[in-house]
Formats: C-alpha cells, sequence, structure tokens
C-alpha cells in the first residue's frame, strides 16, 4: 500500500512542508514571530501558561495513579496553523460525515435498509454489544442520534487529510480547546491579532443552542438543561463543570436527579424541578442501573424509562457506540456512499479488519509496520504500535489477534504530520492530530473552526492521548 | 438551585471561615504564649486546642500537657486532624471543586492558588515551617476568596449559600472562643482586672480583629464583660453573635424569597435571634457565661441541621 510506503519517509511538517521545502504561507507570520523572539521569550511563556493553568485547575485525573490525582495536560505555545482554504474542506468533510453517522444510527435503530442492501455485514451490528437493543425502534428526540461529534483526523501531506476516528459517544477534549486560545490570547494578543485567527469563543452558545433545539415538546417556555457528570473523580471533570458554567446550566450527578412517572427532575432547594435536556458525559453503561449495569451509582435509576416515553433528551444519543467502534470505521466511506450519494470528502485511513481471514493473515504477516487496535478500545490503551514494538510485545500481540480476531483492526503506520513543538528551549518536530468537534441540533450541522490538536511529545511518538503523556496545541484558522 | 450545590457552597464558606478562624487563633496564641510568665498563660496552648474544639482529640494522640510545636503542628498540617487549617483549606476546595460551575472563575481561583500555596507548606519540613507564614498565608487567601466572591459573584442562591456557611460558622467560632476563655482560662480567685486576665482578654481581642475596634467602641480599658458584650451583643461587630444572626436571618429570608415558603431553618433562626434581642450581658454573666454560651453552640448547631433539611443537603 502507498501509505505504508509513507510511514518510511520523512513526515509533512505543518510549518516547513516537505524536507526542501520553502516555509508554508500558512506559517508565515507565526514563523516570523518566532524568529524574531529574543531565546528565552518561550520557555518564560511556558512557564507562565502553566501557572495560570494550575491556578484556573485546568486538571485532568489519571486512573489508576495513586500518586498524583490531579494532573495538567502539557500545553505547547506553538499553535498549529490552517488555512481558511483547508479549513473548508475540512468542514464541508466533517458535516458530510457527520450526517452520515446520524443517518446510520437513525437506520440501524430503525428499518435497517443498509444491512438489507448488504452495504455491512448484518453480525457486525448484531454481535455489536454497542447496538443497544433497548433503544431499538426508538427515534430520539428531533431525529438526532449524536449531537456533539470530535471527529480525529490526521494529515500525511499537504492535502492529504484522512479520518482516523469517529467519536460519537461522549468526546472529550473540546474544554482544551477554547482555553488554549484563552491563553493565547492572554500570553501572545498580538500575533492572535496580527493572524486573523477565527473565533472559537461561540462553542458554548451553540452547544447550548444544539442541546435546546432536541428538547422534547411540552408546556414549559424555556428548558431545563443540565450536564450529567460521573463526578469530580471523572478523569473529564473539569470540562463538564467548565461547559455546565459556560452554558449557565446546572451540573448534576447522577444523584442529584430522579425519574416520576417517567419524567426526571432535579433535586433543588425549592423542591424537584423538571429536566428536559441531559448533556450527557456518563456512558450507556451507566446511565440507569434498571436497565444496565446494575451495580452503577452514577445514573439514574428509570432514565432510560423516561428517554423512551420522549420525556427527555440525552445527548448523545443511547446507542451510538455501534456507529463509531473502529470495525464499524472501515465501512464509513461506504456508508456516506449509501446515505448521501456523494463519495466522502475525507478519506479514511486503510483498514484491515482482522475479522476477516485474508485481512488476519495480512496483518499478522505485517505486524511490525502496523498499527493494531482494539475495535472497542480508546485513549490509546491496548494498542501496538508495530514500528515502535519489541520483538516479544509483537509476540505476544500476534497471539491475542489469533485468540479474538474479531475484536481487532490494524492500519498501516501513518507518517503523521509534525508542527514545531517547544522542547529544552528548543523548537523541534513532533506529530500531531486535529479534533474538531461538530455539532448537530434540530437545525443542522455545525463545526466550530478548528479544534483542539494534540501533539505526541515524546520524539518520533504517534500517540497522542493525553492519558498516554501526549499534550496540546492551540489550532488556528486563519484567514489566508 | 441544585441541593447538592447548595450543600457544597454552603460546606466552602464554613470550611473556609473555620480556616481563617484557626489562623486568628494561632496567631494570638503565639503572642500569648511568648508573655513573660506573670502575665503569660503556661495553658495558653491548651486553650487553643479548646477553642478550636479538638482538645480530645489532641489529648488520644499526645500525652502530658500540650506543647506548642505538637499544637500548632496539629492546628495547622495533622492530617488526622479533619479541623487543621491545611484540611479546612482542601475541604473548602475539594466543595467547591465539586461545583465549579456554583463559583465565578476569580472566587474559584482565589480558592484554588490558597490551596496549592498552603500544599506548598505542607510538603515543607515541618520543624522549618514558620507558623507566621501559614496563618497569614490563610488570612490573605480568604480575604482574597472573600473579595472576589464578593466583587464577582451574582447575588444569588450561590452567594447567599456561600455567605449563610461562613455565618454559621463564624458565630460558631466566636462563642466557643469566649467559652474557652471562660470557663477554662479564668483562674479561681484571680481579681478581675488582674494582669493575667487583661492579657488573655486582649488575646481574645485580638483573635477577632477587634483589639482597636474595642477602644472606640468603649473606650475603656479590657474588661471581661464588655469583651463579652462585644462578642456577643454588639451590633456593629462583624463577628458578634447579634451580627451573624442578623446575617442569617436575612440570608434565609433571600433564600425563601424564591419559593415564598419559611421553614425548620428560618423558625430555628428567628428564635436564636429573638433571644440575643431580649438579653443583654449583665443577665448574660448573672446566669453564667458558659451555660449561656453552650446553649448558644447547640443552638447554632441545630440550625446548621434545620438548613441541611429544609434545602435538601
Amino acid at each position: 500500500m502507498q501509505l505504508t510506503a509513507m510511514a518510511m519517509s520523512t513526515p509533512f511538517d505543518e510549518m516547513n512542508g516537505w524536507p526542501g521545502d520553502e516555509p508554508r504561507a500558512a506559517y508565515a507570520k507565526v514563523k516570523a514571530w518566532l524568529d524574531a523572539a529574543p531565546p528565552e521569550l518561550l520557555p518564560t511563556r511556558r512557564a507562565q501558561a502553566e501557572l495560570l493553568f494550575r491556578r484556573t485547575g485546568i486538571t485532568f485525573n489519571v486512573y489508576g495513579d495513586p500518586g498524583g490525582s490531579e494532573r495538567l495536560i502539557p500545553f505547547d505555545l506553538v499553535p498549529r496553523v490552517l488555512t481558511g482554504a483547508e479549513w473548508a474542506r475540512i468542514e464541508r468533510g466533517l458535516v458530510q460525515r457527520v450526517e452520515a453517522l446520524n443517518a446510520l444510527l437513525a437506520d440501524l435503530y430503525g428499518a435497517q435498509e443498509i444491512l438489507k442492501a448488504g452495504v455491512i455485514p448484518e453480525e457486525l451490528v448484531r454481535l455489536n454489544p454497542q447496538h443497544e437493543l433497548a433503544v431499538m425502534g426508538h427515534r430520539p428526540s428531533k431525529g438526532v442520534f449524536v449531537h456533539v461529534a470530535g471527529v480525529d483526523l490526521v494529515r500525511t501531506g499537504p492535502d492529504d487529510f484522512f479520518v482516523l476516528e469517529d467519536n460519537a459517544r461522549t468526546p472529550s477534549g473540546v474544554s482544551y480547546m477554547l482555553e488554549n486560545r484563552e491563553m493565547m490570547l492572554r500570553l501572545f494578543p498580538d500575533l492572535v491579532a496580527k493572524a486573523g485567527v477565527a473565533p472559537v469563543e461561540t462553542y458554548p452558545d451553540l452547544l447550548l443552542d444544539t442541546l435546546r433545539s432536541v428538547a422534547p415538546a411540552g408546556p414549559e417556555p424555556e428548558p431545563t438543561i443540565v450536564v450529567l457528570t460521573p463526578g469530580p473523580y471523572n478523569s473529564a471533570f473539569y470540562e463538564h463543570s467548565f461547559l455546565a458554567d459556560k452554558m449557565g446550566v446546572e451540573l448534576v450527578e447522577g444523584a442529584d436527579l430522579f425519574v416520576r412517572d417517567n419524567l426526571v427532575f432535579m433535586r433543588t432547594t425549592e423542591g424537584p424541578r423538571r429536566v428536559h435536556v441531559i448533556y450527557r458525559r456518563i456512558d450507556d453503561a451507566y446511565l440507569d442501573p434498571l436497565f444496565f449495569r446494575p451495580d452503577s451509582t452514577l445514573g439514574v435509576p428509570g432514565l432510560l424509562a423516561a428517554y423512551l416515553a420522549g420525556n427527555v433528551a440525552l445527548a448523545n444519543a443511547v446507542g451510538t457506540g455501534v456507529a463509531d467502534d473502529k470495525a464499524m470505521y472501515s465501512y464509513m466511506p461506504e456508508v456516506i456512499r449509501f446515505y448521501s450519494g456523494q463519495d466522502p470528502i475525507l478519506g479514511n485511513v486503510p483498514t484491515w479488519r482482522c475479522r476477516e481471514p485474508d485481512h488476519l493473515a495480512y496483518v499478522l504477516d505485517h505486524l511490525p509496520e502496523l498499527v493494531v487496535k482494539e475495535v472497542d478500545g480508546s485513549g490509546g490503551y491496548g494498542m501496538l504500535v508495530g514500528p515502535h514494538a519489541t520483538r516479544r510485545q509483537i509476540e505476544e500481540f500476534a497471539a491475542k489477534l489469533r485468540a479474538d480476531p474479531q475484536g481487532f483492526i490494524a492500519q498501516p503506520t501513518l507518517a503523521l504530520s509534525t508542527c514545531p513543538t517547544l522542547h529544552d528551549g528548543r523548537l523541534e518536530p513532533r506529530h500531531v492530530d486535529l479534533r474538531p468537534f461538530v455539532l448537530t441540533g434540530a437545525d443542522g450541522v455545525k463545526v466550530t473552526p478548528g479544534g483542539l490538536t494534540r501533539v505526541a511529545l515524546t520524539p518520533g511518538s504517534l500517540v497522542v492521548n493525553s492519558s498516554q503523556g501526549g499534550g496540546t496545541k492551540d489550532t488556528w484558522v486563519t484567514d489566508l | 438551585m441544585l441541593s447538592r450545590t447548595a450543600a457544597n457552597l454552603y460546606w466552602t464558606g464554613r470550611y473556609m471561615e473555620r480556616a481563617d478562624f484557626l489562623a486568628r487563633l494561632l496567631d494570638a496564641t503565639v503572642r500569648l504564649s511568648g508573655m513573660p510568665t506573670t502575665y503569660g498563660d503556661p495553658a495558653a496552648w491548651s486553650g487553643a486546642l479548646a477553642a478550636a474544639g479538638v482538645a480530645e482529640a489532641f489529648a488520644r494522640s499526645h500525652e502530658g500537657e500540650p506543647e506548642e510545636a505538637a499544637v500548632v503542628r496539629y492546628l495547622t498540617v495533622e492530617p488526622t486532624n479533619p479541623s487543621a487549617i491545611a484540611n479546612c483549606v482542601e475541604h473548602a476546595r475539594s466543595n467547591a471543586r465539586a461545583v465549579r460551575t456554583g463559583l465565578t472563575r476569580e472566587a474559584w481561583e482565589a480558592l484554588n492558588s490558597a490551596w496549592h500555596e498552603i500544599e506548598r507548606l505542607r510538603a515543607m519540613n515541618p520543624a522549618k515551617l514558620e507558623v507566621r507564614e501559614l496563618t497569614e498565608t490563610v488570612q490573605r487567601a480568604v480575604a482574597v476568596f472573600d473579595g472576589a466572591a464578593q466583587r464577582t459573584m451574582l447575588r444569588d442562591d450561590a452567594y447567599w449559600f456561600l455567605q449563610l456557611g461562613a455565618a454559621i460558622e463564624r458565630a460558631d467560632n466566636t462563642a466557643r472562643l469566649l467559652d474557652v476563655k471562660y470557663h477554662l482560662l479564668l483562674p479561681r480567685g484571680e481579681p478581675v482586672g488582674g494582669s493575667l486576665d487583661y492579657f488573655q482578654w486582649s488575646t481574645i481581642l485580638r483573635t477577632v480583629s477587634a483589639a482597636t475596634a474595642y477602644r472606640w467602641v468603649y473606650r475603656d480599658t479590657v474588661k471581661p464583660w464588655l469583651v463579652a458584650d462585644m462578642l456577643i451583643f454588639n451590633d456593629r461587630m462583624p463577628r458578634s453573635l447579634t451580627c451573624c444572626y442578623a446575617s442569617i436571618v436575612e440570608l434565609l429570608d433571600r433564600l425563601g424569597a424564591g419559593s415564598g415558603r419559611r421553614g425548620p431553618a428560618h423558625r430555628q433562626a428567628s428564635k436564636v435571634q429573638l433571644e440575643l434581642r431580649e438579653n443583654n450581658v449583665e443577665a448574660v454573666f448573672a446566669s453564667g457565661l458558659h451555660e449561656f454560651l453552650d446553649r448558644f453552640i447547640v443552638d447554632n448547631n441545630r440550625l446548621g441541621c434545620a438548613i441541611a433539611e429544609q434545602f435538601a443537603f
């Protein structure tokens, strides 16, 4: 495959292009500024940024880390810049992709036309634990399933953007998109102004509009919207509180809600108050102990019944996991064609489905050059990065693969683009990806320009997940 | 407002107030214990423990007469003492962190910075820990937090629950402070107005930052009954019981205004306020200051329970 061959060459750099290229026009202002900056400026600003992040408490909790329970995600000062033209294409691709995700879910929980047409193998849905039978036939309020999507993109060349993952459950990271911009505005106001950066500050308002637009019809003029969090020990708790705060809605835990007569209420100091829309940051499995995991104390007993009765909207809807697992991912180009009749604007990374014997055979033969991922994994856990693995790790992984081929997919090790990143006072290339956030309400799909750029801080590393030591950058869409 | 949010804000207010009180108490006790023994007070440190309400807990883990270093450690950074200053700040922060939406960014950052600062001091070698550095840090942090809350928070339930917690804690602290001095430290047979007495009552005034205010109000030397009058009945003294209860009743009225309902907390607060109004310092001394304060502390605790009941904490 072409992409495999590409992995061997030097990666494309967001600022400097291919080796030997002139610096890219998108970065002209940033580069001029970096070149003119005195050497101690960046380290000084970085220390300031860290202090500010700590003071604000922009931290995440690491599971299974007994020592430091609250950690900062490293923030890199050099922005990741996209031109307006680049972004326009990405945006069209994202809208198309997320529309297809919503159409797919409506179909999988409805008439299942796509299965009848044989575009997707039936067992991929029937045997998928994420295909939630409890909501079969239920049409969520206004027909929207994925209100908030975080689509992970990677870049391998000037015009080569690929979708790496569709996160359609409870994607996180949007608070970093917003806080990183705040930080840049605070530390480098002139530079941000000069570069003509498209604002991201409207995201909370767009989110609120999106949630409001799917409120179930009722006599109340204003729907009550809440953010449902698993609580302060959750890794993304800061984000939950941040979003509730920016939208001006209550941040609730499961115990703050109860269901009576299939209506959802929250316990307030002035008695029960009806809740209409729940932006939930809790996985399906924990939502309602009566239906899902009975041992869950995070959820609300009776919530699913209220949801099925159409008395409360959940964002995202129950059961979206069937659309974003990594096995379904490989069919997304066909899914887009099936529902829209158009070719995908953003391509997929070529994917071998280990469930298919010839793919499995290929994967087992080429493990040292592939990335192998669990179908339902996330956070960069449980994956094998072939080129960086030891012989022994590869053998162990091969055994896992043979034991459960359904559970894995493999992709070529992509030469992800790099972006200059501050390391020990110097700028060095580090691999980056991009997670734009896509909102879908009753009135269509909206994308905030930019998104969260994640950066692998270890030289040569391709794992950008914050739980694995990745950092973040501000992402600029400029008017160039 | 969400009941849990209200409870978290209420306890944030209480713990910040307690941290501030403990810091003042330590400052004043350091000063008192530094006096020459003729004027000073050998029992200053056990008095501080009693005022903080942790004398028994301290005795369980320490033998003999409480000594300065041990008490300071216990009241500042001891992990097993839930009321140690560092733990109060930590409790305040974890309550606030659970309801960040209830606080403005400024108020939260003030609290979060205080916590980082205290954690830094806590991590230091205890032998090198400067009491004054810690107490000043805490007092400054509470002032910044209060200021940020006052300047930036909407005047609605969130702000009022925060203030309510602070007012109830403040009343409790003032009552305990007076009570300790009264029944533990006034030695039998010591003539009223004697020198030992003088420094002890001055210490009370310092603990509540009222030494100068006292002169302005009474234009007299320090006299126990006037100190008691000031801290119980003076309606201009922000830490007096009367003043605390004026705030409490007002805050409960505001909190009830939305629903138009008055619950058990209103009734309890009004009852205590009425008793304060119909009393005076002569009557209190005649019937026993200790008995009066004891009853007040119980009543104040009952109010805490009534608030939890009324607002479904």
